[in-house]
């Protein structure tokens, strides 16, 4: 096990150092700079007043100094500063790390909590209209995007309680608090769920038909025992694994759930320090989303390994 | 005289405070006045920005020496209301203006403002200072301003190379704030200082800004709002469903089109709606030093092609305006009289006639039914440009051309402008100032930074050059018309429209004036107050 976990860290180092270089090299081969982008929002272009920019904020120097400049501030906690908003980058990533992590948090719990036992259900119950019901309910919810199901909920919102739940920092009441994050999770953790709940019905019937199934029948195990103690168990691993490559999603792809519910959460800073090819935030910003990803999928490991033994001495 | 004018002005602009206020009953101090933002400023200097998305924000947080009276919606020399400074005169020469300054007025960091921050403040504009802007898009704005020297501390003077009226619209403009001497331009990006009604709390980029009322105000008893909060949002169905529900109190200034417009007053039919031309032409930026746009004939085919009306139709429901360089009549000051505009080609009303006669001039250039001229017109990837490129590309067929479409990245666009890599550009250009010496001398004067075309026409500089000296203003309209008719004749950056927009607020938001001849100087917001 040991053996194993060293494995996967290692392997964990080597995939950041790779997407550092990724992310570095990448935000440079697009056009245009920051001093591009001040230059087009003034509306002129002065040669000296662009290279003086240009020096100020290192961007004249070459590419391999400037990616050992932020690897290094990075190992010594030095993000560097905004170019935009010219305050410390993690100071300006820190703050919107809980707001997304919570819409994520709520988006997942959705999703596993709606998904799971549905998915459950539909295959306890193939076949029948039930299972039928739930199917075009979660193709539904694979086929709607949710930025329209966002802009539905605030139009309807709006049309029927005249108020819509939109951000506040500074929600008044404790249910505003709730709706704030509970209704965009809601909308984000719809498609999560019908995900989650096809996964969860496919793995159930496979693992239905297997012979240890049939045996706990026959032995008189109840049939809540069969589908949640004996089934769920083992049809679990493939959900395990959507949801953990959903959580890593949420954390970067809420771009359009934040920006329908005006959100300030990373995802949305994100496109707009793209926008502003803001490289000290996007390169940490690209790297901090980097970094949940790969220890997301070390969780996801430790856990198969964890609930499947044969996978730690196979591996 | 002219001093006993300015404080004729100065008399007058209080009293017209006065009657805006109490027109619309006893104003009420308190509450805050929440309004959503468009988008979130690269920074919170105006003097480092060209954009009204910094003006409308930070505005509030400054005074100007002069301003425009911000309750009569078209700007002109004889709305210019005193601010910092308590009176003005001209020398009689007409080569010195000087103000005489308030001698009771603070920084909001407590420190006193004197004449060395008006002097500072126009030294770094000009470049002269040690200090320097990141950006100073206004440069030009003040090249006939030879020095500023004070005399005191509550004296600043400008000495002109030569005479030039139009400089106090300048002065007046919302671009033009006062800076303290005392913070660094880095600073006032991040934390802007001012002397104005409301002091500066935070600016949270993609989030908020707020300010605060500013209780040392030097004119006792404004402002009546005790802040102003703006919430970005970039969505602008979530915007404009925010202000419906009532989160906001008012919409981004002129940033609601025409169709949302019927949105907004169906679903909110108590809410008041305003639109107002913006002083912001559409226009087609020609490279002219390489084929085919290098010979004229094809230049004049272009103009000759434009149905302009129809662009206005199709993208504002007939609410636009069709005018030359300056803001067309009744809301622009300097526009050419109707009959002179038709006179010129491609602006009369007999749109196939024009484009009967473009068509003869592609043939002359070697390009007809059989042989089509291919090119692309270039424009940036936001929805005001792209969609009257594709009109436009729509309207060339019409001539021989077949256009492509070629969409550019903001971050791209001008250095490809500046590359002159493109043969027809599609473009927008704001006036802050419905002035011709802003206009002409920013976008048509040889070597000037925003020329994107490079037009340069030294007989019409001397015109430009003339108009600015002229003090009578009749005389100088006279000028302006030549100068305005012969850079269309000549099809220097032909004018597709101006634009129309609207903005609006709850009816309980009173003292808001929209600006109808500049989309960048009305956001003092000193005297507006909340009737709750």
């Amino acid at each position: 096990m040991f053996a194993y976990i060293v494995r996967r860290l290692f392997l964990m180092l080597v995939t950041l150092f790779g997407i550092s270089v990724i992310i570095f090299v990448l935000l440079r081969v697009v056009p245009g700079n920051i001093v591009d982008i001040l230059f087009a929002a003034a509306g002129y272009v002065d040669p000296a007043d662009k290279a003086n920019l240009e020096r100020e904020l290192g961007l004249n120097q070459p590419i391999v100094m400037q990616y050992l400049s932020w690897i290094g501030g990075l190992l010594h906690g030095d993000l560097g500063y905004s170019y935009v908003s010219e305050k410390p980058a993690l100071q300006e990533i820190l703050p919107r790390i809980p707001i997304t992590a919570r819409l994520a948090g709520l988006a997942l719990l959705f999703s596993a909590s709606i998904g799971i036992p549905l998915g459950v259900i539909s295959a306890v119950h193939q076949g029948t209209k039930l299972d039928y019901a739930l199917r075009v309910v979660s193709l539904s919810g694979l086929s709607l995007p949710s930025f329209w199901l966002g802009l539905l909920i605030l139009m309807a919102s709006v049309s029927m309680f005249g108020t819509m739940p939109i951000f506040n920092p500074n929600p008044k009441t404790w249910f505003e608090a709730f709706t704030i994050y509970a209704v965009p999770a809601a909308a984000v953790g719809f498609r999560s769920a019908a995900l989650t709940m096809r996964i969860t019905r496919s793995s159930m019937l496979e693992i239905l038909r297997q012979d240890y199934i049939r045996t706990a029948r026959a032995k008189g195990a109840s049939e809540a025992s069969v589908n949640y103690h004996h089934a769920l168990k083992n049809a679990v691993l493939p959900v395990i694994t959507v949801i953990g490559i959903e959580a890593a999603f949420l954390i970067g792809g809420l771009i359009v759930t934040e920006t329908v519910f005006n959100i300030p959460g990373i995802a949305r800073f994100l496109v707009e320090a793209l926008r502003w090819r803001d490289y000290p935030i996007v390169q940490n910003l690209v790297m901090f989303i980097a970094v949940v990803v790969v220890v997301m999928n070390f969780i996801v490991d430790m856990l198969y390994a964890a609930i499947d033994p044969r996978i730690r001495f196979g591996d | 005289m002219r001093s006993v004018q300015a404080l004729a002005v100065a008399v007058l602009s209080l009293l017209a405070i006065s009657d805006v206020s109490y027109a619309n009953g006893e104003p009420k101090s308190g509450g805050s006045l929440r309004i959503y933002h468009r988008d979130s400023p690269g920074s919170a200097s105006i003097h480092e920005g060209a954009t009204y998305s910094l003006n409308v924000p930070f505005m509030p947080i400054f005074n100007n020496l002069v301003i425009f009276d911000q309750h009569i919606a078209q700007n002109s020399v004889s709305t210019i209301r005193p601010e910092l400074a308590e009176s003005w005169a001209w020398s009689a020469d007409n080569k010195t203006l000087t103000f005489k300054l308030h001698k009771d007025v603070k920084w909001h960091d407590g420190k006193p403002f004197t004449a060395a921050d008006v002097k500072c403040t126009f030294d770094m504009l000009m470049g002269k200072s040690q200090q320097k802007f990141r950006q100073n898009p206004r440069k030009s704005w003040y090249d006939q301003v030879e020095e500023v020297t004070t005399n005191g501390d509550y004296e600043a003077s400008f000495k002109l190379k030569r005479p030039q009226p139009a400089l106090l619209s300048l002065l007046a403009s919302g671009y033009t704030p006062i800076y303290p001497c005392h913070v660094s331009p880095a600073e006032m990006r991040t934390k802007p200082v001012g002397t104005g009604p409301f002091k500066f709390v935070e600016f949270k980029a993609n989030e908020s800004i707020k300010l605060v009322k500013n209780p040392d105000y030097f004119k006792k008893g404004l402002p009546y709002l005790d802040g102003i909060e703006f919430t970005i949002i970039t969505n602008r169905s979530t915007a404009i469903l925010g202000f419906v529900s009532g989160k906001f109190d008012m919409t981004f200034p002129t940033e609601v089109s025409i169709p949302l417009l019927k949105d907004v007053k169906s679903q909110a039919p108590n809410a008041v709606c305003v639109v107002e031309p913006n002083n912001v032409s559409t226009n087609i930026i020609i490279n002219s030093t390489s084929p085919p746009f290098d010979n004229i004939d094809v230049r004049r085919a272009l103009a000759l092609a434009l149905d302009r009306k129809a662009f206005i139709q199709i993208m504002f429901e007939g609410q636009g305006d069709i005018g030359g360089t300056m803001e067309p009549a009744p809301q622009g000051l300097w526009a050419m009289p109707k009959e002179m505009l038709e006179s010129i080609p491609g602006y009369g009303p007999n749109i196939e006639q024009n484009r009967e006669e473009a068509r003869k001039l592609m043939q002359k250039a070697g390009y007809g039914p059989d042989k089509h001229l291919q090119l692309k017109v270039s424009t940036r990837n936001i929805a005001v440009y792209r969609d009257p490129a594709i009109i436009l590309i729509d309207q060339l067929k019409s001539i021989y051309i077949d256009a492509e479409l070629d969409v550019v990245d903001t971050a791209q666009w001008f250095p490809k402008v500046a590359r002159k890599d493109y043969s027809l550009g599609l473009n927008l250009t704001g006036n802050a100032v419905d002035d011709p010496d802003q206009s002409f001398y920013e976008n048509y004067a040889c070597g000037s930074e925003r020329n994107y075309t490079n037009y340069c026409n030294k007989d019409i500089e001397k015109l430009f050059d003339k108009q600015s000296e002229e003090t009578d203003v009749e005389k100088r309209k006279k000028l302006v018309w030549e100068i305005d008719k012969k850079l269309q004749e000549d099809v220097a950056r032909p004018i597709i429209f101006h634009a129309r927009t609207g903005t609006c607020w709850q009816p309980y938001v009173k003292n808001i004036t929209v600006m109808s001849n500049s989309s960048y100087n009305g956001y003092r917001y000193e005297d507006v107050w909340l009737d709750k």
